[in-house]
């Protein structure tokens, strides 16, 4: 079999029981709350507008968007009952994508079940009054059961959008078949995503058949047929829940990375190194870039490795370029004094953003460095990341350069790479450690007014784990140890479009590169 | 056994009347028709009996008690009420919708059981149809299953509102004889909205005609038939002897 097959295949039973886990929790969850505001709106102009409002403007936020939102509100809930009640909770992971989920699915089921409520004829609701029926016994013996069939119909709508927005769950730290998604979209490895779709899409269909065979159940007053349908799924939550969890073993280390591919790979690094020394690891990947430090220093991941020049922009909202040495020692000062949080030391080779071209064309140009490039920027079109144009280093790159391009374009880093050996941009802001820069000889532009500042990739152990010995020593031989060109071709390994490895197979190759024992 | 004291019901924030100032008394075991034009109150005046709608002003007494003092539910239960829309409840056999108020009151089954074949027999309907669903029946038999549902649990008086009006005149007549002989056998007090003349001479004791949401005449059948002062009362009660004068001419016109 396909060794990419295969190792999809091997993360299935996880990915795909949280997957469930959370759809469930999510509809079963939805419906909870659907079905008092159904009631509560059913006959009141004045409560129904504004709650279908509602539901219909949450169902316009961008479904990215409205999970990203819950995790700083959880972790500022989570701040405060720990200083109320000296208790918090994960605001990572599974209760903001719960959260998120569940307000999707709420209109579906809320707008299926007024309408249908609103369309009984009104001589049976005429006649429920007439026979002498309390309110609750016309909505419970007449309301309700009439509209149950359209209620359904509501349920399998959210459903099928739970179980679809669910693999969004991945950058909010929530294990689910979006796992293959984002991961494999990073490593161009499109075996996964398609699998990680396949799989999304086929447990939609199961499921929306299954509440089929229940609507039908109800709509033909055959309870059988309903009773079966709800079996066959609480089976499968049953199932998925007796999966056992890696993520929840106790007194475990729990690593994060972002969502591309040198994350990932020195993410299994630092996994293998502390289960070699006896204690079991949970990874959460794929998380957004600045979620990941504030996770860190909420002490729900307790480690993972950032980027000076990330760190030093994002979190400590500075725009001047010092040296090195001096961003470091700063950096080390103030997360600690600010955040509690240890940054353990410097890997030894940076990840840093830098301009590069298509060889012949900086040839053909003569540009060989970005004053150079200022020249000849007007006829050229620049690709970058999604983060780079919000970032100071492209404001002080423009400034200080006097760059302008003709058209700026935005991509998801694989396909960055892939535009520029396409010809539809000429420039892009390249990732130094990247090992298809040294594969397609990519010219990096140098930059001789050293605007751009260092981005030294850098160990950092969450508050709790400031004085853990099992991290400082398991980790200790992995500081300074990393030079550019092994991470080079560590990436490559990964990135590469044939003989592909995955990120655990690329970390293994690396700990033998550099001695580890 | 039922009275309205000075009923006053305005609809659109007062802007019309459907009933002004209605005062009017129906005795134990009488068999009253409504009759008007549409518009004139007479649905109106009939749902305030059982609470379907709340008057302005005024006051409604049930079997002596003001109709305000119990809760519009209990009320109901013991008012039966049968409408054109008969309104079956989809979801539920024949058998559960006879068998619905009772069930509400909370007889036990068994007595359930017997009351709800009891009226199936007295509707003149199969008893094979009380496991049927509403949709499996004509609209005949469904009134048939209304008037039984409405009957159920004992109730001393039956409202009906056109209660046959959607039914074609055969259907019409026959279910019209059987109320009659329901409102005996069974010694209801029955109030029926009808828009239909010959149906309220013949079947009603008395006849109150309402116009603009006032009763302007009220009277046993024979004495409304041979006059009265109000002219358009008389014509509206002529209608059926014109009716049948025409058609006795159109038959003796054919006669050999």
């Amino acid at each position: 079999m396909n060794s990419r097959l295969h190792s999809a295949l091997r993360m299935l039973p996880q990915y795909l029981s949280q997957h469930v886990l959370l759809s469930a929790a999510a509809l079963a969850l939805g419906i909870a709350v659907s079905l008092p505001l159904l009631i509560a709106a059913r006959h009141s102009a004045r409560v129904r507008w504004p709650v279908l409002a509602a539901a219909s403007l949450i169902q316009t936020v961008p479904s990215i968007a409205l999970l990203a939102l819950f995790y700083p509100l959880l972790l500022g809930l989570s701040a405060l009952t720990q200083r109320l009640f000296g208790w918090r909770f994960a605001a990572l992971g599974f209760l903001p994508s719960l959260l998120a989920l569940t307000l999707y699915s709420i209109l579906p089921i809320l707008r299926n079940g007024i309408t249908a409520i609103l369309n009984l004829d009104p001589a049976i609701m005429q006649a429920a009054r007439g026979v002498g029926m309390t309110s609750r016994q016309r909505l419970l013996r007449v309301e309700l059961p009439l509209a149950a069939p359209m209620l359904m119909a509501g349920v399998r709508t959210s459903a099928v959008w739970v179980i679809g927005t669910a693999t969004l769950a991945t950058p909010v730290g929530q294990t689910s078949l979006g796992n293959y998604i984002f991961t494999g979209l990073q490593m161009e490895d499109w075996i996964w995503v398609v699998f990680g779709c396949g799989v999304a899409v086929a447990l939609a269909l199961v499921t929306d058949q299954l509440l089929a065979l229940i609507e039908l159940g109800l709509a033909r007053r055959r309870p059988v047929l309903a009773w079966l349908g709800v079996c066959v799924l609480l089976a499968g939550v049953a199932t998925a829940a007796a999966v056992p969890l890696r993520a929840v073993q106790r007194g475990g280390y729990v690593v994060g990375a972002k969502n591309f591919s040198e994350q990932y790979i020195l993410a299994s690094l630092i996994a293998q190194r502390i289960r070699a020394a006896g204690h079991p690891v949970t990874e959460r990947t794929g998380l957004g870039s600045s979620l990941a430090f504030q996770a860190l220093a909420a002490n729900e991941l307790d480690v993972y490795v950032d980027y000076s020049g990330t760190l030093w922009n994002d979190v400590l909202h500075r725009n001047s370029t010092p040296s090195r040495a001096v961003m470091l020692r700063e950096l080390t000062r103030t997360l600690r004094e600010r955040y509690g949080v240890t940054l353990l030391g410097a890997l030894g080779y940076e990840n840093a953003y830098v301009l590069a071209m298509r060889p012949g064309e900086a040839k053909a140009l003569g540009v060989r460095t970005i004053a150079d490039l200022a020249r000849v920027a007007p006829r050229l079109r620049l690709g970058a990341d999604l983060e780079f144009f919000a970032r100071p280093t492209w404001r002080d790159l423009r400034h200080r350069y006097g760059l302008h391009f003709r058209t700026l374009r935005q991509f998801e880093p694989t396909f960055m790479y892939s535009a520029l050996m396409s010809r539809e941009v000429d420039v892009i802001a390249a990732f130094s450690s990247d090992g298809r820069i040294a594969a397609d000889h990519l010219v990096v532009l140098k930059d001789p007014l050293h605007v751009i500042p260092p981005y030294d990739a850098v160990i950092l152990l969450a508050p709790r784990r400031a004085q853990d010995p099992v991290l400082r020593a398991a980790l200790a031989p992995l500081i300074g140890a990393i030079p550019v060109g092994l991470m080079r071709r560590a990436n490559y390994l990964v990135d590469r479009p044939h003989a592909k490895r995955s990120a655990r197979q690329a970390a293994q190759w690396l700990a033998r590169a550099i001695h580890l024992p | 056994m039922i009275s309205l004291r000075a009923v006053t019901k305005t609809f659109g924030g007062g802007a019309s009347y459907a009933l002004q100032d209605v005062s009017f008394d129906v005795a134990a075991q009488t068999f009253v028709a409504v009759v008007g034009d549409s518009g004139s109150g007479k649905t109106t005046l009939l749902k305030t009996i059982n609470r379907l709608i709340e008057p302005d002003t005024g006051e409604v007494f049930v079997a002596g008690e003001p109709a305000r003092t119990s809760p519009a539910h209990s009320l109901r239960r013991h008012i039966g009420y049968v409408f054109q829309g008969i309104g079956l409840f989809p979801h539920m056999s024949i058998a559960e919708n006879i068998g619905i108020t009772p069930r509400l009151i909370g007889w036990p089954e068994p007595v359930i059981r017997a009351r709800v074949e009891e009226l199936i027999d007295l509707v003149s309907l199969p008893r094979a149809f009380l496991t049927r669903l509403p949709a499996e029946l004509s609209g005949g038999q469904r009134q048939r299953v209304g008037i039984a549902r409405a009957l159920a649990a004992r109730p001393g008086i039956l409202l009906m509102d056109e209660p046959f009006g959607a039914l074609d005149p055969v259907t019409r007549d026959a279910l019209g004889a059987e109320c009659r002989r329901l409102h005996e056998t069974m010694r209801l007090t029955t109030v029926m909205v009808t828009h239909d003349i010959l149906e309220a001479v013949l079947l009603a004791d008395r006849i109150v005609v309402m116009r603009q949401g006032r009763i302007v005449a009220d009277g046993e059948p024979h004495s409304l038939l041979t006059g009265h002062p109000d002219p358009a009362v008389s014509m509206l009660m002529d209608m059926p002897r014109r009716q049948a004068a025409r058609v006795r001419a159109l038959l003796e016109e054919r006669a050999p």
